[in-house]
């Protein structure tokens, strides 16, 4: 049987000379994700905001939008938001947060049942008060914060500084360009999204972690190959593996994307996208970085690891 | 490498053995499952399938927050009393009377020889603080300050505010349990968050407002409607929720209070058939309702719930039977869930809803049905891929993945946890986790075989070798989800949940069964070049 093979057994791209063209393009995109989010803002759910979400779907045929709205704008409720939600059947409400406190907010409930019960069943009802909306920001944030800090931690003593100063830079520049992707496609941010964001931050340094495993590799046993041709033979060398791995995650999320239902769409879109710009950044940031950041040949390996490197090797011969 | 020592090989068969058992009940399901049952003895039949979670079966989690600021009011107010006490059987009449402040009294009594007097018994006011948990804390109730020129400040310590706080949720907590589910089959799950926090998720819920309507504190009280020319400092202006509304006024004494119910029954008037709760008063209760009505014959006495005054019946004839019926334009399920309240007691604090997430059980099933779908849709394209790419080593790639679903689901059961809806998402990417494990020594093996090695040499340094990144670079993103289980709540928990145990699976996975299953084939076949 003949196998598929997507990225032939010979290939010689070159990785570090195309950082001319990637560097630019990263910190472009990097400059529109920032730019976009100051400008546009993101889509903040209530989880991130505080309000109430009512999903409805009509006990007849289809629902009446405009009825709908008429109504909950009599209802002296704020702003009210009203959007079909997938089938013709369905409505989404979206309320403000009220001014009154939480005490006013578990009010909105009451009033939308009383106008809709009738005509509408409620599928799903989500009331995050101010308090504990500002609490799921702090936490989030903090979470993101935390996962960086302590993978840099861990990396630093896994391998040479420079890896980890690397494997965050290319980490940031994922997390800077997922953020504009939500202020660009304005997909709902929300609690899943915190989510998302850590897996895509988890993956792209999975990623990366691979790439470095081979430069240090690399590192070790050419001791007289410059640093430019050492990091274009690690990416070669770990390409197949790279374009395999990504496929098979990007299979995955498609299929979920499109049958998993309208509430993890938007989560699988975003780590879509993460996932492409993650295995983007590992090949085309974090390792060309690392030039700058002054690994040099010969250097750089500590004696521990050298024997490590040696049990490896001579287990490999036994 | 390929010498695996039988006793490896049979401690991994008994796992994988072992977990196929414990996921038996969640992969066949509670009604297959019973089929079995009646085959095998008791202790043999493994127990506990993995929970859903409320946005796939369908339910209301809300979150309430205990209303601190209307604690420590009530704090202050008894402190008031207490120190009233003192002072009046010390026969000490303080200047300008008891001062409420926020967070405690204050007083001035001007006279020396008086203060010296009552401050000792002032202080007895202060008790150790005791904790559930900790036995004695070592902290004091109240802190008396002495700020000279006669005045006396009594503040209430953050020790003693919390662990009220502490005390008032956790009997909140068993009256909630009664109130929610008096029939015990609801299966609520109620408890504490932080301090001063309570969750309640009671699954196949369908309308919030059956929960919340029993989540008032539930404090009834009798007292009578004020008559015109009464002293004002002795009545109050309530809300009035019949005939109308409005406001009414009351006085504020006290006749009787809900805590000397016995009983209390949701029935129709007879007159009227309107829905109304009938209740009953304990012997204390029947006395003083007994001497309230006999005195005062013609005249309003108001229901107060809440703080609300939901009906003012005029008395018409002494009630010394000390039983009764509340009217006030009840719908029956109002006056169920009222007669439900004042049969569990009232709570010691009141409640703020602060989150509230209902899932209607037909979102829940379409849920469920699109995850499925979508799990087999990537199942399917993941196997095609993957057998196109590598062949009979990507059957052994599938294999690997089967167990290692199985392994995932087994340590879920075991641990109790329960699936949720980012919680899919996250067995879904799990897959793209296991495979990469396999693509990852897979490479390596081909590499080693292009430079010139034999085929066992490159089966053995390939397996080596991508061990150790499959450890580092899993290590890292098992850090990124443990944190994410840290940091998360409810459903995003979920996912934090299984992809963490995902990933320590593919590890477990790719170390053993992996390594076996090749080193089989290689035994099998003796060939002379891998095909990969």
């Amino acid at each position: 049987m003949k196998l598929l093979r997507l990225v032939p057994d010979n290939t010689r791209f070159g990785f570090m000379r195309f950082r001319r063209v990637s560097f630019p393009l990263s910190a472009l995109l990097s400059i529109v994700s920032v730019v976009t989010f100051l400008w546009l803002g993101m889509n903040v759910g209530i989880d991130f905001k505080g309000g109430t979400v009512v999903e409805l779907q009509a006990r007849g045929d289809r629902a009446n939008i405009a009825q709908v709205r008429e109504t909950a704008s009599g209802l002296n409720l704020g702003d009210v938001e009203v959007q079909e939600f997938g089938s013709p059947r369905e409505v989404i409400l979206r309320v403000g947060l009220q001014e009154g406190g939480d005490a006013a907010q578990a009010q909105v409930v009451t009033k939308l049942r009383n106008a809709f019960e009738a005509a509408y069943e409620f599928r799903r009802v989500e009331v995050v008060g101010p308090r504990v909306s500002q609490e799921l920001v702090q936490n989030g944030t903090i979470g993101v914060l935390l996962a960086i800090m302590v993978i840099l931690v861990y990396l630093w003593f896994r391998y040479e500084w420079q890896f980890a100063v690397g494997a965050v830079i290319a980490t940031m520049h994922d997390l800077v360009l997922t953020i504009g992707f939500y202020a660009v496609t304005q997909i709902q941010f929300d609690q899943t999204s915190i989510a998302a964001i850590l897996t895509i931050i988890g993956y792209s340094l999975n990623d990366t972690v691979v790439v470095y495993d081979r430069v240090r590799e690399l590192l070790r046993k050419y001791k007289k190959i410059g640093l430019h041709e050492l990091l274009d033979l690690s990416m070669n060398s770990t390409l197949s593996r790279t374009v395999i791995t990504s496929i098979t995650a990007i299979l995955a999320l498609i299929a979920l994307a499109i049958f998993g239902g309208d509430t993890i769409q938007g989560f699988c879109l975003a780590m879509l996208f993460g996932i492409v710009v993650g295995t983007y950044s590992s090949i085309f940031v974090a390792a060309p970085i690392l030039i700058y950041l002054g690994v040099r040949v010969g250097e750089g390996v500590g004696a521990a690891a050298g024997n490590a490197d040696k049990a490896i090797n001579s287990g490999a011969t036994k | 490498m390929f010498r695996q020592s039988t006793l490896k090989s049979v401690l991994i068969a008994f796992t994988l053995f072992f977990a196929a058992y414990v996921s038996l009940p969640t992969i066949l399901g509670p009604d297959r499952m019973k089929a079995i049952t009646g085959m095998l003895p008791s202790f043999l039949v493994p127990k506990g399938a993995i929970k859903l979670g409320l946005d796939l079966r369908g339910g209301v989690h809300v979150m309430l927050e205990t209303d601190k600021a209307g604690l420590s009011r009530d704090l202050v107010r008894q402190l008031q009393e207490d120190v009233r006490r003192v002072l009046r059987t010390e026969r000490v009449a303080p200047t300008g009377g008891i001062v409420a402040q926020s967070r405690g009294v204050s007083f001035r009594v001007t006279d020396a020889a008086a203060r010296t007097r009552i401050l000792p018994k002032i202080q007895e006011l202060s008790v150790p603080v005791s904790n559930a948990v900790l036995g004695n804390t070592g902290q004091r109730s109240l802190e008396v300050i002495d700020l000279g020129d006669g005045l006396i400040q009594l503040v209430i310590t953050d020790a003693e505010l919390n662990e009220r706080i502490r005390r008032a949720v956790d009997q909140s907590i068993e009256i909630f349990r009664r109130r929610i589910d008096p029939e015990g089959v609801k299966e609520p799950s109620i408890q504490r968050q932080g301090l001063d926090r309570i969750v309640v998720q009671v699954p196949g819920a369908q309308n919030s407002k059956e929960i919340t309507d029993v989540l008032q504190p539930g404090k009834l009280e009798f007292r009578m409607v004020s008559e015109p020319g009464a002293n004002p400092a002795e009545i109050e202006t309530l809300p009035y929720t019949d005939e109308g509304g409005g406001t009414i006024q009351v006085e504020r004494r006290v006749l009787v209070r809900g805590e000397d119910l016995t009983s209390a029954e949701p029935t129709f008037d007879q007159r009227t058939g309107e829905p109304v709760v009938s209740f009953r008063f304990n012997v204390k209760g029947a006395q003083a309702f007994a001497k309230v009505t006999t005195e005062n014959v013609g005249k309003p006495f108001a229901i107060i719930l809440d703080n609300k005054v939901i009906s003012a019946p005029r008395i018409i004839s002494p009630i010394t039977q000390g039983q009764g019926q509340i009217s006030g334009r009840f719908t029956v399920e109002r006056a169920n869930a009222l007669s439900i309240l004042l049969r569990s007691g009232a709570l010691p604090a009141s409640f703020t809803l602060v989150e509230e997430r209902t899932v209607g059980a037909g979102l829940g099933a379409d849920s469920i049905d699109a995850a499925v779908v979508a799990s087999i849709v990537s199942l399917v394209a993941v196997s095609i891929f993957t057998l196109a790419t590598y062949g009979v080593f990507g059957i052994i790639a599938l294999v690997a993945l089967t167990v290692n679903f199985m392994l995932l689901i087994a340590l879920m059961a075991l641990l109790g946890s329960t699936l949720t809806l980012p919680g899919i998402a996250g067995i879904v990417l799990t897959l793209a986790i296991a495979v990469d494990s396999n693509v990852l020594i897979y490479e390596r093996i081909r590499e080693e075989q292009a430079a010139g090695r034999s085929a066992i040499s490159s089966l053995d340094s390939g397996f080596t070798r991508a061990l150790a990144t499959i450890l580092d670079a899993n290590i890292t993103s098992f850090l990124a989800s443990a944190i994410l289980y840290l940091v998360g709540t409810g459903a995003v928990k979920g996912f934090a949940v299984t992809t963490s145990l995902g990933i320590a699976t593919t590890i477990f996975t790719a170390f053993t069964l992996t390594r076996m299953m090749v080193a089989a084939w290689y035994r099998w076949f003796k060939p002379k070049s891998v095909p990969i």
